[in-house]
């Protein structure tokens, strides 16, 4: 009953949140790499370069989807920018199911400016379907010399390391996140940028998904105090031989 | 007006499935057991198994497009349409259990995954030196330190453990340090996961549908 309660008590959080959200303006601390992402993007499609997107091989039944549906609520936004350039965002994906959604996410993309006849199926690839296949056959958009963006945003195991030695070896900007604790610290080692923690779940909030995204950042860090406070507490009352 | 009919289906249907699930998870209800069980798990197994076609198709048709076309690099796309085909050959016609279809993973499969996890240990080694090069501040060295000290107490030396390092600094390092800070980053990742799904089960996201 306490897990049902938490759900419910941030979900009434969440939409309460959203409602005020309308009328004020978010402030945000300052996260460099969604920064620098922003104007690599911009630069990419006005130099003509190309923005490769990869959403890792979670899949989207298991508990690592919401990771997925991250990746794909940025991809939505990188493929409204993009889709007008002269070469389109290339997303690849190591998973069946989660290759048919973005698959839709990009094709939706194309329709929304009027361009649904310009959309390629091979734009979204399913670069391999186990863990190294899927790294080794993303190195080849990695290091395409046309590609100068390259972001990771979905779930990886230790073969995200070779996506991301693939980054370092070129001259592209390069963002990474996952849920995974193993990839976050991957990437931290061989990407120029990463998220850390919930940095990669507000990825949506920073480049502006919708006023959810913002109402669900703003929920989240009700909880966190509130975990913190939790936490504190407990250790005095540990320290003092209570509990 | 595809559009206008197709998107208010798909998430009546998934924010449907969603709180069945969500449910079923929370109270036990037999019923909602049967009908997770009957319906919803064959469902979810026949897409899974539908969706894993439609992406070993996509690879083939990705990689073809290459060769056919010429494009930079296309000889290794020759090789993995070559070996695709082999492979569907050989299980489909043959069956799974058959020798050579075993030979293939013991003798391809698992030495080219063997040896990309060899690899793996040194293109991390070097990533971390460039590291230092690339982002030099006291997060990266702090990183880097830690990685040396761990690995230092960690590898079989000739004379034997390092005192201090193996028995007391590594342990106090992976079991205080490490579990604390990925607790930290967990609870985090906990949160903003609880808040995906709830987007997605109010329908404000919806990855599906167009």
């Amino acid at each position: 009953m306490w897990g049902l309660g938490f759900v419910f008590v941030f979900l009434v959080l969440l939409l309460l949140f959203a409602i005020l959200g309308k009328k004020k303006k978010a402030i945000f601390r300052e996260i460099p790499a969604f920064k620098q992402l922003i104007n690599a993007i911009g630069l990419a499609v006005e130099e003509g370069k190309q923005v490769h997107f990869s959403l890792g091989r979670g899949s989207v039944n298991g508990p690592e989807s919401t990771s997925s549906f991250i990746g794909l609520s940025v991809l939505e936004r990188i493929g409204n920018v993009t889709c007008t350039s002269d070469f389109p965002v290339v997303a690849t994906t190591g998973e069946g199911a989660l290759g048919i959604l973005t698959q839709d996410v990009l094709r939706a993309s194309f329709r929304g400016s009027k361009g649904e006849y310009r959309y390629d199926t091979t734009l979204a690839q399913i670069s391999g379907l186990t863990p190294f296949s899927y790294a080794v056959g993303t190195m080849r958009p990695v290091m395409d010399e046309r590609v100068s963006v390259n972001v990771l945003m979905g779930h990886y195991g230790s073969e995200v390391a070779f996506i991301g030695d693939a980054i370092g070896r070129g001259h592209s900007f390069g963002l990474a996140g996952s849920d995974s604790l193993v990839a976050q610290a991957l990437m931290y080692a061989t990407v120029q940028e990463t998220l850390i923690g919930e940095e990669y779940f507000a990825s949506g909030a920073y480049l502006g998904a919708g006023n959810m995204h913002l109402a669900s950042l703003r929920t989240q860090d009700v909880f966190r105090w509130m975990l913190v406070l939790i936490i504190l507490i407990g250790s005095a009352l540990k320290l003092m031989g209570v509990l | 007006m595809r559009r206008v009919l197709k998107a208010p289906i798909s998430t009546a249907i998934a924010i449907a499935v969603g709180l069945v699930v969500l449910v079923g998870y929370f109270f036990p209800f037999p019923l909602l057991d049967g009908l997770l069980q009957v319906a919803l798990l064959p469902w979810a197994l026949i897409l899974a198994a539908v969706a894993l076609w439609i992406g070993v198709l996509n690879l083939l048709y990705v990689h073809w497009r290459k060769v056919r076309e010429r494009q930079k690099g296309s000889i290794y796309s020759g090789v993995l349409v070559l070996a695709l085909l082999l492979t569907t050959m050989i299980g489909v016609g043959l069956g799974l259990n058959n020798t050579w279809a075993g030979r293939l993973f013991t003798y391809v499969q698992i030495p080219i995954e063997m040896s990309l996890m060899a690899v793996l240990a040194v293109s991390l080694v070097y990533a971390c030196v460039r590291l230092l090069y690339r982002r030099f501040n006291l997060f990266t060295v702090v990183f880097a330190l830690t990685v040396f000290l761990v690995l230092l107490s960690s590898v079989p030396l000739p004379f034997g453990e390092l005192p201090f390092l193996s028995d007391t600094l590594r342990p106090w390092i992976a079991e205080v340090l490490t579990v604390g800070g990925a607790r930290g980053v967990l609870l985090g990742v906990a949160l903003g996961t609880v808040a995906t799904g709830l987007r997605i089960l109010t329908g404000s996201d919806r990855p599906y549908g167009g």
